[in-house]
This record gives C-alpha cells, sequence and structure tokens, in this order.
C-alpha cells in the first residue's frame, strides 16, 4: 500500500517491477552487511559444515568403509586415533568417527524439529494471544507458569513421565521453549497492530483472522526466525544432556551426549572418546548461535553487542 | 512500599497456580497405575482396588489435585514408590546439603570471575582484554555445563591430577579443605556458562552508566577515574548484576543434576536423575516443585531488592 507516493501515470506493472528491483536491492545490502561481519559468516559455514555432515554422514562413513554400530573385532577395543580410524575406537570396538558423524544426524534433527516445532506453535500462541484480552491473559500466565520450571528440570521431569526415545526428546524441548517464542511472538505483534497500515485494513473492514495471518504474521517473521536459530542451538545442548543423564536418546544410538555418557567410565583411558563428541557439539552450537547474532544484527542493527 | 510489596506478591499467584498444577498433571498422566506398582506383581485385582479408594485415586482429578497441594504445602509430598516407607521430603532434604553448598561455591566462582572481567572489559572496550572477554564468553554459552565438566576433569584430574576426578566431600562434616578439593571442578563445570553471562550484563551495564551524563559530569570535575567506576558506576550497575546473580543461583540448582551425575556427587539432581530409572516419580514431582517454587521467590526478592534501590519501579 505504498504506491500513493508514486506519480499516477506509472502503470501497475511498472510499479511492481519497481518494487521488486527495490527488494531485490535491500536483499542485497542485507546479504552484504551479513557477510561484512566475520563471526556471522564463521557460524554460517559451521552450520552448513555441519547440516553437510549430518545429510552425507552414510556416504562419508561407507567409502571409509566402517559404520557408527559393527564391532571391529576385540582386539580394536579402546585403540587411539589412527589413519583408519581417526576419533579411535570405543569400548566396544566401534570406530568413533563413524559414531560421530552419525550423531550429527541425531542433533541436527532433534535441532532442527525442536526449533520449527516451537516456532509454529510458539508463534500462533504469541498471534492470538493478542486478538483477547481474556486469551492473552489465560496464555501468558501459563507461560509464565513453564517458565518459571528451570528448562533442563522441565525437560527431565517431561522425559521420565514419557520415556526415553528420539521422538519423546523432541516433545519435550518443543514444550520447553515454546514459552520464549511465544512471548517475542506476542510482543512484535503487539507492536505490529499498532502500525497504521493495520488501523487502516481494520477501517477498511478486513476480518480479525485476516489481519491476523495475512499482514501481522509476516511481520512477525524474522524475529521468529532469529529466535529459531537460538532455539536449535539450545536444543543440541538439552538433547546432548538428557541424554547424557540417560533419559534422552537409548543406546546404542549414536547421539553425542550418548556418548559422552558411555565415555565417563573411560576417562582415563581413552581420552579421544571424550574429546571429539564434545568438540562437535560445542562446535555445532557455537556456529547456530553465531549464525543466529548475524541474523539478529541484520533485523536489529541496534540489538546485542 | 508495602502496596509495591502486595502489588507483586499478587501477581505471582497465578505463576505458582499454573507451576503447581502442570507438575502435578505431569505426573499424573504418567503411563501405569501407581498402586499396582507399590504393590508389585503378585498384587489381586481386589488388594489393588482398595488401595486406589485408600489413596483417593478413584476421585476427580481437581480433587486429587487440591489434596496433593494441601499435603504439598504442609510439607508432605507423599512417599517413595521405590524406596518402601520412606518419606519424599526426607529423601529429598538429606540431599539438599550438597547441591546447595555447591550452588553457592559456583556462584562465588562466577562473581569472582565475571564482574572483574566485565568490568575490565567495559573500560577497556574494543582492547585485547575485551577481545579475550568476548571469546571467553562466546565458549560459556557453547558449551553444555557437563561438557566443560569433562573438559575439566580430563585436564586437572587425568591429564595434571591436581585434583580428585569424582567424590564428594561435605563442607560441615569433612572440613573446608577436602570440600574445596572435591567441589571446585564441579562448580567451575557449573559457574563457567553463567560466569560467560554475567560478564557480558556486567560489561553491558558498566558502559550504559559509563557513557550516562552524570559520569560525564564527575569527570568535568575531575573526579579520579577509580573513584568513577568503582563508586558511580558499579553501584549503579549492580541492580543488573543482582538479578544476573540471583538468575545463576536457579540456574545452578536446576544444573546441578547434570553436573552431580558427572561427579558423582550425592544431591538432589543425582537423586532425581536415579528417581527417572526408579520410576520414582513422587520424588522427581516434589524436587521440580521445590525448584520452581524457588525460583519463583527469588525472582520475588530481586524484584523487591529493585524496588527498595529505585523508587522509580515502585510507582509503575
Amino acid at each position: 500500500m505504498q504506491g500513493h507516493s508514486s506519480s499516477p501515470s506509472m502503470s501497475r506493472d511498472a510499479l511492481r517491477q519497481v518494487r521488486r528491483e527495490l527488494i531485490r536491492e535491500q536483499r542485497m545490502v542485507n546479504i552484504r552487511r551479513f557477510l561484512h561481519n566475520g563471526l556471522s559468516v564463521v557460524g554460517l559455514v559451521i552450520v552448513l559444515l555441519m547440516l553437510l555432515t549430518a545429510l552425507f554422514a552414510p556416504l562419508i562413513t561407507g567409502a571409509l568403509g566402517v559404520d557408527p554400530y559393527t564391532s571391529l573385532g576385540r582386539e580394536m577395543r579402546l585403540q587411539p586415533p589412527s589413519a583408519a580410524h581417526p576419533f579411535g575406537t570405543d569400548n566396544v570396538n566401534r570406530d568413533v568417527f563413524a559414531r560421530v558423524l552419525y550423531g550429527a544426524r541425531i542433533s541436527m534433527t532433534v535441532g532442527f524439529l525442536v526449533g520449527l516445532l516451537s516456532a509454529l506453535i510458539g508463534a500462533t500462541v504469541g498471534l492470538y494471544a493478542t486478538v483477547n484480552p481474556i486469551l492473552d491473559n489465560i496464555l501468558m500466565r501459563i507461560c509464565d507458569g513453564l517458565k518459571a520450571i528451570p528448562n533442563i528440570l522441565l525437560a527431565i521431569t517431561l522425559m521420565a513421565v514419557l520415556g526415553a526415545n528420539m521422538q519423546n526428546v523432541i516433545i519435550s524441548l518443543t514444550i520447553v521453549s515454546i514459552p520464549g517464542v511465544a512471548r517475542i511472538a506476542r510482543s512484535q505483534a503487539l507492536l505490529v497492530r499498532e502500525q497504521t497500515y493495520v488501523e487502516a485494513m481494520r477501517a477498511a473492514g478486513a476480518s480479525r483472522f485476516r489481519i491476523l495471518w495475512r499482514h501481522v504474521m509476516p511481520n512477525i517473521l524474522s524475529p521468529i526466525i532469529v529466535q529459531m536459530t537460538f532455539t536449535f542451538a539450545t536444543a543440541i545442548i538439552s538433547e546432548a544432556s538428557l541424554s547424557f543423564l540417560g533419559a534422552g536418546i537409548p543406546i546404542p544410538a549414536p547421539s553425542w551426549g550418548g556418548m559422552l555418557k558411555e565415555a565417563r567410565s573411560y576417562i582415563y583411558n581413552g581420552w579421544w572418546l571424550v574429546v571429539f563428541p564434545a568438540i562437535f557439539t560445542a562446535l555445532s552450537v557455537l556456529g547456530f548461535n553465531l549464525f543466529g547474532d548475524g541474523l539478529r544484527d541484520l533485523i536489529d542493527p541496534l540489538s546485542g553487542r | 512500599m508495602k502496596k509495591y510489596i502486595l502489588k507483586r506478591i499478587f501477581t505471582l499467584l497465578p505463576t505458582v497456580f499454573v507451576v503447581s498444577v502442570v507438575v502435578f498433571l505431569l505426573v499424573h498422566l504418567t503411563p501405569g497405575d501407581p498402586a499396582a506398582m507399590m504393590l508389585g506383581d503378585d498384587a489381586t485385582m481386589e488388594d489393588i482396588a482398595a488401595l486406589h479408594t485408600k489413596l483417593g485415586l478413584d476421585d476427580p482429578l481437581y480433587i486429587q489435585y487440591f489434596r496433593w497441594i494441601g499435603r504439598c504445602l504442609q510439607g508432605d509430598f507423599g512417599t517413595s514408590t521405590a524406596v518402601i516407607g520412606q518419606k519424599v521430603s526426607d529423601m529429598v532434604f538429606s540431599h539438599f546439603r550438597p547441591t546447595l553448598t555447591l550452588a553457592v561455591y559456583s556462584q562465588l566462582i562466577t562473581i569472582l570471575l565475571a564482574i572483574p572481567t566485565g568490568i575490565l572489559a567495559a573500560r577497556k572496550r574494543g582492547r585485547i582484554a575485551d577481545f579475550i572477554a568476548s571469546i571467553f564468553s562466546l565458549l560459556g554459552i557453547s558449551l553444555p555445563s557437563f561438557m566443560m565438566g569433562l573438559g575439566l576433569v580430563l585436564l586437572a584430574a587425568v591429564h595434571f591430577r591436581w585434583l580428585p576426578a569424582a567424590g564428594y566431600k561435605d563442607l560441615f562434616a569433612d572440613g573446608l579443605l577436602p570440600f574445596l578439593r572435591y567441589m571446585t571442578l564441579p562448580a567451575l563445570s557449573l559457574g563457567f556458562i553463567h560466569a560467560a553471562y554475567m560478564m557480558r550484563m556486567t560489561k553491558a551495564s558498566m558502559l550504559e552508566v559509563l557513557g550516562s551524563d552524570y559520569i560525564k559530569m564527575a569527570r568535568s570535575k575531575g573526579v579520579k577515574e577509580r573513584s568513577i567506576v568503582g563508586k558511580h558506576a558499579f553501584r549503579n550497575a549492580l541492580l543488573t548484576i543482582i538479578t544476573v546473580v540471583g538468575q545463576g543461583f536457579i540456574s545452578a540448582l536446576a544444573g546441578a543434576a547434570v553436573v552431580e551425575k558427572l561427579f558423582t556427587i550425592p544431591g538432589i539432581g543425582t537423586l532425581m536423575v536415579d528417581s527417572i530409572e526408579k520410576r520414582d516419580y513422587q520424588v522427581i514431582q516434589a524436587i521440580t516443585l521445590l525448584i520452581a517454587m524457588l525460583n519463583v521467590v527469588i525472582n520475588l526478592v530481586i524484584d523487591l531488592i529493585y524496588g527498595l534501590c529505585d523508587p522509580r519501579i515502585r510507582l509503575d
């Protein structure tokens, strides 16, 4: 609805063309600004590497002739890193490199699904909270209550109740992450609703539903996406912590946290069992955090730092 | 002030209610029949039905909730289903001391690490100290506490053999030195993440204060830099720091589950994790409720301190 500033002689198509070019230009500026920030590029590279690792884990390990589950024979127990087994072997004679790569699949799947589901549900909750003050009160009090229980404790309790498996890890961590997203979605939506164009829509007789989904929702998308990358990072940490406690993804699945749980007993005779899963976890968390910081600086250059 | 306190407490009530309902429902929705589990495999249907009536498991949900919350308010969290006849409150309180001493110790380390580095980073903005502080805070945010712990064990216990890799010595029963020997690694791994956050917040609030007009005024009057940072800026940055310390204490209590398990410390974290395997839901319920309530109370106290220090807050 920004057409009134242009001359009336311009055709609709020409206007559309100008708009498209403006958007493209803004996009280029954004990309350049993002790339200018060294740390966000580091984050982006790590994120891409982790996603590729997760995607191609079977191909890479297949080419090396190893897999995360098969025992290599008793003489291969707790062998330090070597050319054939770059990350060494574990207490049940498995190749640690293959397990770490497959671990990326678990972490990325959990992180992605938790990020996506909590963004979808959290944004919906936050958006609907702005429609009706009574609903708002109820939803926000529920969020406050959930946030009062420290995240890891709520996750442990949920896992204790639901039972340890991957699906339940995703469900628990999504529930834990929803209140945070809902708060952000709500506060952003409240800001957007104050804008003149929303007022104009309302005056023009657009339905509440249409305003909410067609006009408010797209405008709160950026902060939600930023939050998604942070949720991704926290979900990786939480899954690793839960699996480390034996309340997450059960063995023999090669989750990084589960590998560290096993490594704990061999810490005096197998440092590689600890170091490699730990490095991969820390790196991916760092990557998503840096990437998220970069995105956040893009949409709101005043925040952070 | 009295009005402010009442208002704060009143706004907390819905949160407390929601927390208790969530915790109650969570455990109530567990698969399996608690009565059948308590009686074991060779219980008859009649026995189970009798216990159901005795425990009130046939009553409507809201009646069960009010009965449960009523008992909780009197400090009775029920009996353990894993250790027959053991009261949950006794179990929790006997495990509370290691967790509490560990949390306090880790907070002390955190404060000593984070506040000086935060102030330094704010003063030497853009210099080496600031850069090192940023790396430190990035690391702290990316490393889960148990990985930090494993790294510390690998370094300080396995490689250098300075400190024991696991175990627990009580501050009061075994003395200060053994306590420090055993608890320093757990406290460090618990405090590190929060130290990073506290450092960032200290830096940010110091920068904010240092840029304000009255500091410029003090500078132009010729007040010594030392006194500006120490007396004028730090005091005003303190409010933010108090909040962060409060949050840190809660996250230390919550994070204890992982760190205690890693260092085999017999605190409530270990108790909670062990209770998952034993399906002792009453214990999990009690610990979650207690820590959530503690969280609410600590946040209330922080709010009240705010109101006390800054009269402007009381008015809105």
